[in-house]
């Protein structure tokens, strides 16, 4: 018995060891390649993190939509990607085709701010119909008919995308200020400040409406039990009505900047960004918040530095190793970067 | 005294499957009311349809005079009744004082919210020790403490505890008896869930017996636990 139980100890001990060394050496393999690429072009360096980033930060509004959703009943929304495509659909059809705008003036920009709120609106409000007709009647269902529901609801989704928008692509003219400005030798495109711009504020936004507010308290409580919510005065119906809204709306935002910065539309986009964000979103550890927000921006980063280096695989690679990464991580942390396993008593 | 809650003719099915048969029983004001019987008998279930959680297949539930079967258990919350369901159910994740935070969710006055938390803590002491502690990382006792605890954040008219003495070691079981009678000294009234039936019949006014979704006995505490029928079945006599 002794004997056994020790060699499952020195085994695990040789796993663990042989663990580091691989990370030390993956980690090491790394910071090489950063350094060598630094130190061949500065400035290339610093473009690339920044386009990575702004991408990121793309990902990080459809991540949320995720995670909130994933967080506070376990239901990994397929649905959620095509809402993205929508939006993006909507949005160029509100700005291009309704108000004719297909260049940048100080009145396309307020009707940019006017399709923003009304994309987020729309987004929010469709993905809450989604919920309630969709979804709520199979919430004590089996956990496979409501993700099977989530792949319908996709598919008719990417329908009406395909109907709207056509079988292939299209390309937009932006309203948005095109140009750069530098910092020393920096090139930066007006559009990926703006995607900061326009970004930070609604994910700080979110990460006080869920932390700060009585909503927010709602959520968390509905999240960890949604039982012991309703013991509380919680309108459970009501608040998942919420995290929806709050996930439609962060979605319908990041369809506007989508097609305005990138210039383009197409029905399947919800299953190409889709994916990645949904990849950021399991990343960072689903179901937390922040951690769709590292995973996003890390993701983006990654891609960046990829497409964007001097020396690197280059853009053909760029799926094939933020996916590798994303299998490296989740061998050493199933549960994400920032996702906890909570050790529940009884 | 007044009825405060009436239950009359209560059936409640899982699917197809009847748990309560057809249970009726009185709360009245300042009470503590207790229902016992064994496992699997239809306690729980009956108590979370008085909550709202579940929706009764017939009869009716009526407190304070309203007719509130059928209703959401947010609004049902709303009215004074709160609950220290089964198995404790506290929020894992969250601290103590966001715990106690949650079972006042429904409530506005500051002053009132304040001054029922120092009541609690003052009625556990373990709880203001652990206060910023996460609950899933505490103890079953104190589980148990907290879910009592946060129940009566809600300032309830009535508080229902399921069970709270499940699990607990022998020195905690009297402790949480001991609390329910301090409850009850601080007017509110109580129905109390038990399959530890010695204890309940010891501190509870009147008592009702639950066998498979049907009352078969009821009266004053003290006189069901003479009673011989009882005294065998549930007090191990
Ligand atoms: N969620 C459920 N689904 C189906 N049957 C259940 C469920 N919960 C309880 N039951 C059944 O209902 C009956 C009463 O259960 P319960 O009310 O929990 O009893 P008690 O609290 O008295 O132990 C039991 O036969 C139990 O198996
Ligand atoms: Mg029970």
């Amino acid at each position: 018995m002794s004997l056994f139980s020790g060699g499952y100890q020195a085994r695990q001990d040789r796993r663990r060891y042989l663990e580091r060394t691989l990370s030390i050496i993956a980690a090491f393999g790394l910071l090489f390649w950063l350094g060598i690429n630094f130190l061949k072009s500065p400035s290339q360096f610093f473009q690339a993190s920044l386009i990575g980033l702004s991408n990121g930060i793309l990902y990080a509004l459809i991540a949320l939509g995720y995670t909130l959703v994933y967080g506070i009943i376990e239901l990994i929304n397929f649905a959620h990607g095509d809402l993205f495509m929508l939006s993006a659909v909507f949005s160029a059809n509100f700005i291009t085709i309704w108000f004719h705008r297909d260049s940048s003036s100080p009145a396309a920009w307020g009707l940019f701010l006017m399709c923003l709120l009304t994309v987020m609106i729309l987004a929010a409000t469709v993905n809450v119909g989604i919920e309630r007709f969709a979804y709520r009647r199979l919430r004590r269902a089996p956990k496979l008919a409501p993700l099977i529901t989530a792949v319908g609801v996709s598919f008719v989704l990417q329908f009406i995308g395909l109907r709207w928008n056509g079988s292939g692509p299209k390309t937009w003219n932006s309203v948005l200020p095109s140009g750069y400005f530098h910092i020393s030798t920096i090139k930066i495109p007006y559009t990926t400040l703006l995607s900061f711009v326009i970004t930070t504020p609604l994910l700080i936004l979110m990460s006080w409406i869920v932390t700060r507010t009585r909503q927010g308290k709602a959520m968390r409580a509905t999240a960890q039990d949604q039982d012991a919510a309703r013991l509380m005065g919680i309108n459970v119906d009501r608040t998942i009505s919420f995290t929806f809204a709050l996930g439609g709306a962060l979605a319908g935002a990041a369809g506007l900047l989508f097609q305005q910065t990138r210039g383009l539309t197409s029905y399947n986009l919800g299953y190409q960004l889709g994916l990645i964000a949904f990849t950021s979103a399991v990343m960072g550890g689903i179901g937390n918040l922040q951690g769709a927000v590292l995973g996003a921006l890390l993701i983006g980063l990654i891609q960046g530095l990829n497409d964007g280096l001097p020396i690197g695989l280059g853009q053909q690679w760029s799926q094939t190793v933020v996916f590798s990464i994303l299998i490296l991580l989740m061998a050493f942390r199933p549960t994400g970067l920032l996702g906890k396993a909570v050790t529940e008593k009884v | 005294m007044s009825a405060l809650l009436e239950v009359k003719d209560l059936k409640v099915a899982y699917g197809s499957i009847l748990a309560v048969k057809g249970v009726s029983l009185t709360v009245n004001e300042g009470e503590i009311v207790t229902l016992i019987g064994s496992n699997g008998a239809g306690k729980s279930t009956t108590l979370r349809t008085i909550s709202g959680l579940l929706k009764p297949k017939e009869g009716s539930i009526t407190f304070q005079g309203e007719s509130i079967e059928g209703r959401p258990g947010h609004e049902i919350v709303a009215k004074g009744l709160c609950q220290s369901p089964e198995g404790r159910r506290i929020f894992p994740r969250m601290s103590v004082r966001e715990n106690l935070d949650l079972g006042a969710f429904l409530r506005n006055d500051k002053a009132g919210i304040e001054a029922d938390r120092e009541r609690v803590l003052d009625l556990f002491p373990r709880l203001r020790e652990r206060y910023e502690q996460k609950g899933g990382t505490m103890s079953g006792g104190e589980q148990q403490m907290l879910a009592v605890a946060r129940a009566m954040m809600g300032a309830p008219k009535l508080l229902l505890l399921d069970e709270p003495s499940m699990g607990l070691a022998p020195v905690l079981v009297d402790m949480i008896f001991e609390t329910i009678i301090k409850i009850r000294e601080q007017g509110i009234t109580i129905l109390l869930i038990e399959q530890n039936a010695s204890a309940a019949l010891d501190v509870a006014d009147r008592a009702y017996v639950l066998e498979s979704g049907l009352i078969k006995m009821s009266g004053n505490a003290s006189d069901l636990a003479k009673d011989e029928a009882v005294t065998k079945a549930y007090l191990g006599g």
